[in-house]
């Protein structure tokens, strides 16, 4: 049998049953495109989880206050609650763990920013000019927060790339202009570059402002709630992280480590775990859809065991005039497999909308891999084989006499 | 040539074995036009199935064109078939959504024979059958029974065999139409000195042939020829 023929035939014999074909085909395309949309949202949950987690920085180490509780106190009062680092415990870092490359300490906390007409809430955040260094901020016009601004406790800040827009206008030129915060007048001296990423905690959407003037004018303490810490390289990350503990530990006087008044959060941490988070997410999302497709499969099997009942004659006819059992499962096999491709070309297609629409939309954020969709395909014609191979078989070993019988 | 000699056929069903064919024997040369006939149960589907290569007896040899086939495999029988035998079937068994010239090139299609070259050879079949040119392109549901019955003809001898086997071709057929497919076979043999074999119950039918075999109860009753042969002639081209 040549191709071409094989061809017609199935086009034939597919076409002769357009609404059964039709269906068996929907089967396929449902589970192809929920494959492809399900892991679309998988990947693109993970990436821009991960893309978020990056922008902050690279090779770096929080130190963050955590739940005070002395002993005897059983009421937590949350992490993060517990005022107990300080600059001075910045410093400390910086000075005794010597594998440390940069060291910025912030205090954050959100307040209503008003400049001329307009007003945001967002994140002002109070830090050293080690920031940018430390957690990635390039600055695209005017400067960052130097040390003079610290020691004179200037009432300066230095705008991200949304705040700028929200409170200025898109790419309005802010440099010189005044905020608000808290009804004190600052001066913007510099706007950061933009670093992408969205959802919470985006880092575009900031004001930063010297460390001390925060602390004096807008909290009001001598605390800090976050001291970053970058490392050489990342294989130093675990040394590091053991000793600012330990030195933490014996500054705040504390004994025991499960008493600790602050943890310390290694980048690459939590990064593995939200990865691992959302590939068990994107595992659950593919098997569900997975499923859909084993049973647009079985679709597939069914009818084309009916097709070889009903055809029973016309077999036996092809066996009568020559037809070799070969040319009889071929045949019976490509069938299997056009519906499957045909049903996952559209489904590549409709899941390729379905996670565009949901982008689009702005629900989630998806992304397609081509490995994705080599998969789907690949794994169509596996299921068409699979799932065409039994009935294909069985009209192949059907004997010719009693297939011209049959009624 | 056709050559058979002492073929036996019998089933087994559990532990009982029912003999279908007993001893039979007989020769058939290049060109002859044969009816085996016997009533229902006579056996002569079962020798129709083994002279058409569908299928082997239990013991004896048969010999089709000097080659013994008694001992083949299925797939080695389809070979045969493809090459040396062309079917007429009480039913027609056309596909019907295939075109009248699909159908009769479709055994071609398994000889790996080319696009062009199947439908010379489909062509040819269909002018050697009597078939309307007008009715090429129908597909084959939409034809008479006559005609559906010509276009098995000319599927029959599409691939050029050395035995064209009709199975009760004029069953399914009224009389009148019935006379257009035996007229057909005549001709055939008369024009183009094809070797037909024709199995039928129906006396009137078999006397059509030049040489009637007699089956009763699974072996040969007689084995003569048909003086008061019928010839149509006034069916010729339509």
């Amino acid at each position: 049998m040549i191709i071409s023929d094989l061809f017609q035939e199935t086009y034939t014999a597919l076409s002769a049953n357009k609404a059964r074909s039709g269906l068996t085909i929907l089967g396929i395309v449902i589970g192809i495109s929920s494959v492809i949309a399900m892991i679309s949202i998988g990947q693109g949950a993970q990436n821009s989880i991960q893309s978020s987690i990056q922008s902050i920085g690279s090779n770096l180490i929080l130190v963050t206050p955590g739940t005070q509780r002395g002993p005897g106190f059983q009421v937590s009062a949350g992490r993060g609650s517990a005022r107990a680092l300080t600059q001075k415990d910045s410093d400390a870092i910086m000075a005794e763990v010597i594998t440390a490359k940069a060291v910025a300490s912030e205090v954050s906390n959100r307040y209503q920013v008003t400049s001329k007409g307009k007003n945001t809430n967002t994140s002002v955040i109070g830090t050293v000019p080690t920031y940018p260094e430390v957690r990635n901020v390039e600055i695209d016009s005017g400067s960052f927060i130097t040390n003079q601004h610290i020691r004179g406790l200037s009432k300066v800040a230095v705008l991200g790339p949304v705040a700028r827009d929200d409170l200025f206008g898109e790419g309005a030129d802010a440099i010189g202009q005044t905020i608000r915060i808290k009804n004190i007048q600052f001066k913007i001296i510099g706007i950061t570059k933009k670093k992408g990423g969205t959802g919470f905690g985006n880092q575009d959407d900031l004001i930063y402002i010297p460390l001390n003037t925060a602390q004096k004018f807008l909290a009001g303490d001598d605390f800090v709630t976050t001291i970053s810490v970058k490392a050489e390289s990342s294989e130093d990350m675990a040394i590091i992280q053991e000793q600012i503990s330990a030195l933490l530990l014996e500054r705040h006087r504390i004994s025991d480590p499960q008493l600790a008044d602050f943890s310390v959060i290694n980048q690459a941490d939590i990064i593995a775990t939200a990865s691992s988070i959302t590939q068990t997410f994107t595992i659950l999302l593919g098997a569900v859809a997975g499923i859909s497709l084993l049973v647009g499969g079985i679709g597939i099997m069914n009818m084309m065991l009916t097709t070889v009942t009903e055809r029973t004659r016309e077999i036996g006819l092809r066996k009568a005039i020559g037809a070799k059992r070969r040319d009889i499962n071929l045949q019976f096999l490509a069938e299997a497999v056009a519906l499957t491709f045909v049903g996952g070309l559209i489904g590549v297609i409709f899941g390729w909308s379905i996670s565009f629409g949901i982008q689009y939309f702005g629900l989630l954020q998806t992304k397609i891999s081509t490995s994705s969709i080599f998969l789907a395909f690949g794994v169509s014609a596996f299921i068409g084989i699979v799932f065409g191979y039994y009935p294909a078989r069985r009209a192949s070993r059907l004997n010719p006499i009693e297939a011209l019988r049959y009624e | 040539m056709i050559e058979i000699k002492d073929i036996a056929k019998s089933y087994k069903t559990g532990d009982i074995i029912s003999p279908v064919l007993k001893n039979i024997s007989f020769e058939i040369e290049n060109g002859e036009f044969v009816a085996i006939m016997g009533p229902s149960g006579s056996g002569k589907s079962t020798l129709m199935h083994i002279l058409g290569c569908l299928d082997t007896p239990t013991s004896g040899r048969y010999f089709l064109d000097g080659q013994d086939i008694s001992k083949l495999s299925d797939d080695e029988l389809a070979d045969i078939r493809m090459r040396k035998i062309g079917f007429v079937f009480q039913s027609f068994n056309l596909l019907p959504r295939a075109t009248v010239l699909r159908n009769v090139s479709l055994p071609l299609v398994y000889a790996d024979i080319k696009k062009e070259e199947r439908e010379k050879l489909a062509k040819q079949a269909l002018i050697a059958s009597a078939f309307p040119d007008k009715f090429w392109n129908h597909y084959s549901n939409q034809l008479s029974g006559g005609m559906t019955q010509r276009v098995a003809i000319a599927r029959a001898l599409v691939n050029n065999p050395t035995l064209v086997l009709a199975d009760e071709p004029t069953g399914n057929l009224d009389t009148k139409t019935g006379e257009i497919v035996l007229d057909t076979f005549q001709r055939l043999h008369a024009e183009y000195g094809r070797t037909i074999i024709i199995i039928t119950h129906e006396q009137y039918v078999a006397e059509h042939a030049e040489r009637i075999i007699h089956i009763r109860d699974g072996e040969i009753l007689s084995d003569t020829k048909n003086h008061n042969r019928r010839i149509i002639n006034h069916y010729k081209k339509t």
